[in-house]
């Protein structure tokens, strides 16, 4: 697989958050603005990037030599906690005025299972190492895309007249399906 | 009395999935059948009660700075124990839910309730309350995965209702298919508690 079909496919095919149902819930709890939707966006494909390396490099230098793969699980998760209160830090100190446009996200980005999800899925594609990072980038910006769409969508929302029953979440979840129709479209793009 | 009420929350006022929206990818991911539904739903309820549990048991010991890591090793720790199981006795439920069994780690609705219930209550209502909640959500799996298999391929737990060949709405069983049902369904919830509130009042 060339780089660039991984990078398209994580993009657009098999969108994590309409075709592979990742990362649901920012998804639906961070796409009420645009702007939140984009430093969510970002915010998330940057620590999917380095979770990409770091993950890779501890499953195949520390887990497997080890016979450890059970660990696996558990290992990932605090990795990326850690990596996104490293993050988050290294952010305050450098550039304040990127840490407030992206602070609030930053502590979600830990229970964001799209993160979890494509590590694990890296590993079970047996990835290289610059394959498992443009996996991550395409993963990322495949979440940003989705979530900057449904905000786009969700603005008009507020003056449309929805049934009462269905309005919040209801709707939002039959926007989300007739989005993910709509990636259906891209299906046998590679 | 305080043990029921801690149970039957989680089937309806703070249902995770209807009400609180939460814990959303499995729910949207594995629902293709009734089946799929039900397993998703007990495996996770599983690990509900027993996190409750141990971390209502430990929530002296685990220093308050470091809470959340120190969930999230013991929530970690009994998924993998559900991951292994399931690998070695149901390979093929195993194969099918897949990713999202080691995802349970980042379900919030675990997390939640460790932080928001088991870190203050007593063993008993911490483990009372995940078996709720954790039955709260295998219903509501339970019932999404029903309607999307009854549309999609015409079948209820396995057995098929339609005659071979004939046509069903394939969709239902896809992703967009999911969106749809949920959302529809969660109008329809907000609807019968609506009706519920008016009787009352």
């Amino acid at each position: 697989m060339t780089l660039f079909t991984i990078l398209l496919s994580a993009l657009l095919v098999n969108n994590f958050v309409l075709v592979r149902f990742l990362g649901i819930c920012p998804f639906m709890g961070v796409s009420k603005d645009v702007d939140s939707a984009i430093g969510m966006g970002l915010a998330t494909t940057f620590v999917m990037v380095v979770a990409a390396a770091v993950t890779w490099l501890i499953q195949w230098f520390i887990l497997e030599p080890l016979g450890l793969p059970f660990l696996q699980t558990l290992s990932f998760i605090l990795v990326i906690a850690a990596m996104v209160q490293l993050v988050e830090m290294f952010l305050h100190k450098t550039s304040p005025a990127l840490y407030r446009a992206m602070g609030i996200f930053l502590p979600l980005i830990t229970t964001n299972c799209a993160i979890l999800g494509f590590a694990i899925m890296g590993v079970q594609n047996s990835y290289s190492f610059i394959e498992n990072v443009v996996f991550g980038l395409g993963a990322g910006l495949g979440f940003t895309l989705a979530l900057v769409l449904m905000a786009g969508i969700r603005e008009d929302l507020r003056f449309a007249d929805i049934p009462k029953p269905l309005r919040g979440v209801g709707i939002a979840f039959i926007i989300a399906g007739l989005l993910s129709l709509a990636f259906g479209g891209f299906a046998g793009l590679v | 009395m305080v043990l029921w009420k801690d149970f039957v929350r989680g089937l309806w006022d703070e249902n995770p999935t209807f009400r609180l929206v939460i814990g959303l990818c499995p729910t949207l991911a594995v629902t293709t059948s009734a089946v799929n539904g039900l397993s998703m739903g007990l495996a996770t309820a599983f690990v509900l009660i027993c996190s409750s549990a141990l971390i209502s048991i430990l929530k002296r010991i685990i220093p308050d700075k470091v809470r959340i890591p120190a969930y999230i090793i013991v929530i970690a720790t009994f998924v993998t124990i559900v991951d292994l199981v399931m690998h070695a006795y149901m390979p093929d439920l195993h194969s099918v839910l897949g990713l999202f069994i080691p995802l349970i780690v980042v379900n919030c609705i675990v997390l939640g309730r460790a932080e928001a219930f088991a870190s203050k209550n007593s063993v008993m209502r911490s483990a009372v309350d995940g078996l709720g909640m954790g039955l709260g959500f295998t219903w509501a799996l339970t019932l999404l995965g029903a309607i999307r298999e009854l549309l999609g391929s015409g079948s209820l737990f396995g057995y098929s209702f339609v005659a071979d060949g004939a046509s069903t709405l394939g969709i239902m069983t896809l992703p967009p298919g999911g969106f749809i049902t949920l959302g529809i369904l969660m109008a329809v919830m907000n609807m019968i508690s609506d009706r519920l509130k008016k009787k009352a009042s």
